[in-house]
């Protein structure tokens, strides 16, 4: 599966050390992507990795793309300038079940760079927004300069009809926002628990915390979904290194239900 | 406009006490209010109240030579503030400072441990209660000090 021409049409930093690129197919574009999914990014000369879709669903065969600058590849993709060309393969892997939250409340909980896998079923949800009930986000960063999306948050937050919470790790004396982790967030939360749906992205150590904590609440287990990170090599399932208990993450996720993940999750050393 | 007793019935942090309970809590509570910026106690100074944030943020914070003010934490509203006032040396521990502008509950930790003492029900039932909140700071706090997104790579 060879991977498809794109070029960078644009690159926004968000943080000191991530970035959001946006690239077009210079011929034949991958199918669309859904709110979700990822694509194996190619750096030509550096390698591949996997980084989620983060564009709204709306712009079509434009990929949108946010990473942190972690490892090598990151790095070789953060570099890259508009005009570069990059390799596409994909899109990989299954989509939020934006349709199971049809006419109930959804909560979307973002930790750090959790917010770009989620950012596209914001966009989704809003985009239909009467099909939903409340509409809530609730998302933590370690502080305010490492915040992505800003923009976004701000504007969803402008709105009458969406609840957007932020709180931060640390912060200096000019944050007027909340300052702690951002399971806190959850308990006063305006959704109902026995009408909602939850989509949660984050380090798997907070994802636990706010399934704890969103369960507390009376969100039924299998109404709370999470999106897994691995290793992924070959991103179609074929050499294991995604592997988690008896299922590749590349292939049957990132999401999943809470309660189908959960068991893995307190394995140690998986 | 809620009473100051419906407020105090209808806080989690008080579910499931007696009526006369709630009557011996509520005879120690005051509504207060503070404005952005003003300071609700300091750091060091003796702890003889906690809040029931109603309406605002309040953040502790801690002065760190060379950094300034740091805020460890806000607290929102239904979220208590406070739980010096029940252990001695009953000191403030950080500097609880309002946000934005702030609506709380205070209530008398003095008059409070008064009560707890004539009445070790009460006072067995609010050490469960505060043991709670004390375990739930200590659960984020813990949470916080993992620095968990430092290495999550999207």
């Amino acid at each position: 599966m060879a991977p498809l021409p794109y070029v960078v049409a644009r690159k926004r930093r968000e943080t000191r050390d991530v970035w959001t690129l946006e690239l077009e197919p210079v011929d034949e574009a991958i199918e669309q992507i859904r709110p979700g999914q990822f694509t194996m990014l190619y750096r030509f000369g550096v390698g591949e990795a996997p980084i989620s879709s983060s564009g709204d669903p709306e712009l079509g065969f434009r990929l949108v793309h946010t990473m942190r600058e972690a490892g090598q590849v990151t790095r070789g993709l953060c570099a890259a300038k508009p005009g570069d060309l990059v390799g596409v393969r994909g899109p990989f892997g299954n989509a939020w079940p934006v349709d199971t939250a049809r006419g109930k409340d959804v909560v979307f909980v973002a930790g750090g760079i959790g917010l770009p896998p989620l950012r596209g079923a914001v966009y989704d949800v809003l985009a239909h927004r009467n099909g939903f009930g409340r509409v809530v986000l609730l998302y933590g960063g370690r502080s305010p300069g490492e915040l992505v999306f800003r923009s976004d948050v701000e504007r969803w937050r402008s709105r009458l009809d969406v609840d957007v919470e932020v709180t931060v790790d640390t912060a200096g004396h000019d944050w007027r926002g909340n300052v702690g982790v951002v399971t806190k967030l959850i308990p006063r939360a305006p959704f109902d628990p026995a009408n909602a749906v939850a989509f949660v992205v984050g380090p798997e150590i907070m994802m636990r915390f706010a399934a704890a904590a969103l369960i507390e609440r009376g969100l039924p287990q299998e109404s709370l979904w999470i999106s897994m990170e691995r290793t992924m090599r070959c991103g179609v399932g074929l050499c294991g290194h995604c592997q988690l208990g008896p299922t590749l993450i590349c292939r049957d996720g990132p999401v999943y239900r809470w309660d189908e993940m959960r068991p893995w999750l307190e394995v140690a050393a998986l | 406009m809620r009473t100051l007793d419906a407020v105090i019935t209808d806080s989690p942090v008080f579910e499931g006490l007696t009526q006369e309970q709630l009557e011996l809590i509520g005879g120690c509570a005051s509504n207060v209010g503070f404005e952005a910026g003003e300071r609700l106690f300091r750091e060091g100074d003796r702890a003889d109240a906690f809040f029931l944030v109603r309406h605002g943020l309040v953040s502790l914070e801690a002065y760190v030579p060379n950094r300034g003010p740091i805020t460890v934490e806000t607290i929102g509203p239904g979220e208590i503030v406070g739980w010096s006032w029940l252990v001695p040396p009953y000191m403030w521990h950080f500097t609880g400072r309002a946000v934005d502008d702030v609506r709380a509950v205070q209530f008398d930790g003095a008059c409070l441990r008064r009560k707890c003492d004539d009445d070790p029900v009460l006072g067995y039932e609010l050490l469960t209660r505060f043991a709670l909140v004390l375990v739930d700071r200590l659960q984020a706090t813990r949470l916080q000090l993992m620095d968990v997104y430092g290495d999550n790579v999207g």
